[in-house]
């Protein structure tokens, strides 16, 4: 995908395997949500081709697009997103009314995914009275609800303590792995790559640095100061 | 006046005390004596007779009923347009932005001219509606366009700002999850931004409910057809039925303090919801 931006030119080529965890890494403004918010199809980029399981959602020479709403990607932002005025089994269900499903298929599947994701016990309580890590949790079982062709985090744990953060680390990997999902997770933590990455992209000024193992990257991380 | 620095701790305490509490008092007073002056004036008995004069009623159930319509045309077409202005730029939007501000500065007599100089039976489009036979100065339509012309900023401000401020996270999650536009605005970003839409609503009543100046310019002062309450008080003050403009005067300070306390009540709620 190719976007100018205001600084620089975003030119970047990612694939992601199905079940396999990659980590966006860079510093702040160079590019990992601006990527994201395109994949999505939330911005237009100047020239793509963005593929999802076989199927096309974005072609720029022949001016295919498919529509965001259409895209079925679970996309999980940086403060989670919650709708605040929604009890936690409607933001879990929202997703997939929209998809016009049967009733009771809904019910069923948002208390599956409230029982995966232990928030069972808070389903009827406001989105905004629940603390950051529940937050999260919620915004991973809506994103997972929709059983998406690929799932992207953008910053997930940036604003958990370190217990919540070690929880929904756990519930993403286990459930990408289960529904063999890509995942794009977008990170700035080092840390974060190496205990749930499975491969790491380094990006700077909206260039791919570094591909590989995320164990394997501290020399070059140095280049990018994206410790 | 003694300079306060020469002044012992506890008089320097005291006269700043003095002061205030005059200050206050004048204030309060000056804000609130007419209005309880217009309450000493009619008596309970005389207030709900006089209600059931037919020129009373008449202005009261017409003015309720063209501030329904009126914020009702402003919420259906206010919402939308406040939603898109807000997000998107196109030419000219600080030409818009400014001219959904100028009814809150244009003298309402000035707006009422202009509506007619525009909409008149001579008026630049008016002369072709007239030719179609149909006529809007002077009729009830008349008041209902005056009213959504000097009250719709109150409601335009407030939700163009809202939606401003309002995270495109949320509204961009949503789109994500399968939501239509449509959708994303009714399920997400209005029940979002619900309290200050409804706060704004209800000033928007108030003003359209207390428009004088637009509406004896446009749509003149015709009992049971364009006289709304406002028009029914100036009537009754200058002629012979005081009763009746007072009487409607006090309508119009309850209408008014239940507005200001309901808007009261939504910020306070808002607040708490923050």
């Amino acid at each position: 995908m190719v976007k100018r931006l205001r600084d620089y030119t975003l030119d970047l080529t990612i694939r992601v395997k199905p079940g396999e965890i990659m980590t966006l890494m860079g510093l702040n403004g160079s590019g990992k949500s601006t990527t994201l918010n395109i994949i999505a199809g939330l911005l237009l980029p100047d020239s793509a081709t963005i593929t999802l399981r076989g199927e096309c959602l974005c072609r720029t020479d022949d001016g295919t697009d498919v529509p965001t709403e259409y895209r079925r990607i679970g996309y999980v932002l940086q403060n989670s997103s919650v709708f605040p005025h929604m009890t936690v089994r409607d933001n879990v269900a929202f997703g997939l009314r929209t998809r016009h499903l049967q009733r009771s298929v809904i019910t069923e599947r948002v208390a599956l995914w409230m029982d995966r994701m232990h928030i069972s016990d808070l389903a009827d309580v406001r989105a905004k009275n629940l603390s950051g890590g529940q937050k999260q949790r919620v915004a991973l079982a809506r994103a997972l609800a929709i059983e998406p062709g690929l799932l992207m985090l953008d910053e997930p744990f940036a604003a958990l303590d370190t217990e919540s953060t070690q929880t929904v680390k756990d519930l993403t990997r286990r459930f990408v792995k289960d529904m063999q999902i890509p995942c794009i997770l977008v990170t700035h933590r080092l840390s974060d790559s190496t205990e749930i990455g499975d491969r790491a992209c380094v990006i700077c000024q909206g260039r791919k640095e570094w591909e590989g193992i995320p164990g394997r990257m501290p020399e070059l991380c140095t280049v990018c100061h994206c410790k | 006046m003694i300079p306060q620095r020469f002044l012992p701790k506890n008089h320097r305490r005291i006269l700043t005390y003095l002061v205030a509490g005059v200050l206050i008092a004048a204030v309060t007073l000056y804000l609130a004596l007419p209005i309880v002056a217009l309450f000493l004036r009619m008596t309970p008995d005389l207030f709900f007779a006089t209600l059931h004069d037919p020129n009373v009623a008449s202005a009261l159930w017409l003015s309720l009923f063209t501030t329904v319509i009126s914020l009702s045309v402003v919420i259906l077409v206010g919402t939308p347009f406040a939603y898109f202005h807000s997000k998107y730029s196109y030419p000219g939007k600080v030409v818009v932005d400014t001219l959904i501000d100028l009814p809150l500065v244009l003298p309402p007599a000035v707006a009422g001219v202009a509506l007619l100089v525009l909409y008149g039976r001579i008026g630049i489009l008016g002369r072709y509606f007239n030719m179609l036979g149909i006529s809007i100065a002077f009729t009830t339509l008349a008041v209902i366009m005056a009213q959504i012309f000097v009250a719709s900023p109150f409601y335009l401000r407030q939700a163009k700002s809202l939606f401003e401020q309002l995270d495109p996270a949320y509204e961009q999650t949503a789109r994500t999850l399968g939501a239509s536009s449509m959708r994303t605005l009714v399920q997400v970003t209005i029940p979002m931004t619900a309290t200050g839409l409804v706060s704004g609503a209800v000033m928007t009543f108030g003003r359209a409910l207390g428009e004088f100046g637009a509406t004896i310019m446009f749509a003149g002062n015709l009992p049971g057809v364009t006289q709304t309450m406002p028009l029914a008080v100036y009537v009754g003050m200058e002629g012979s039925n005081i009763n009746a403009g007072l009487t409607i005067s006090i309508l119009l300070v309850i209408i008014s303090f239940g507005i200001m306390i309901a808007v009261r009540l939504i910020q306070k709620r808002e607040a708490d919801r923050a």
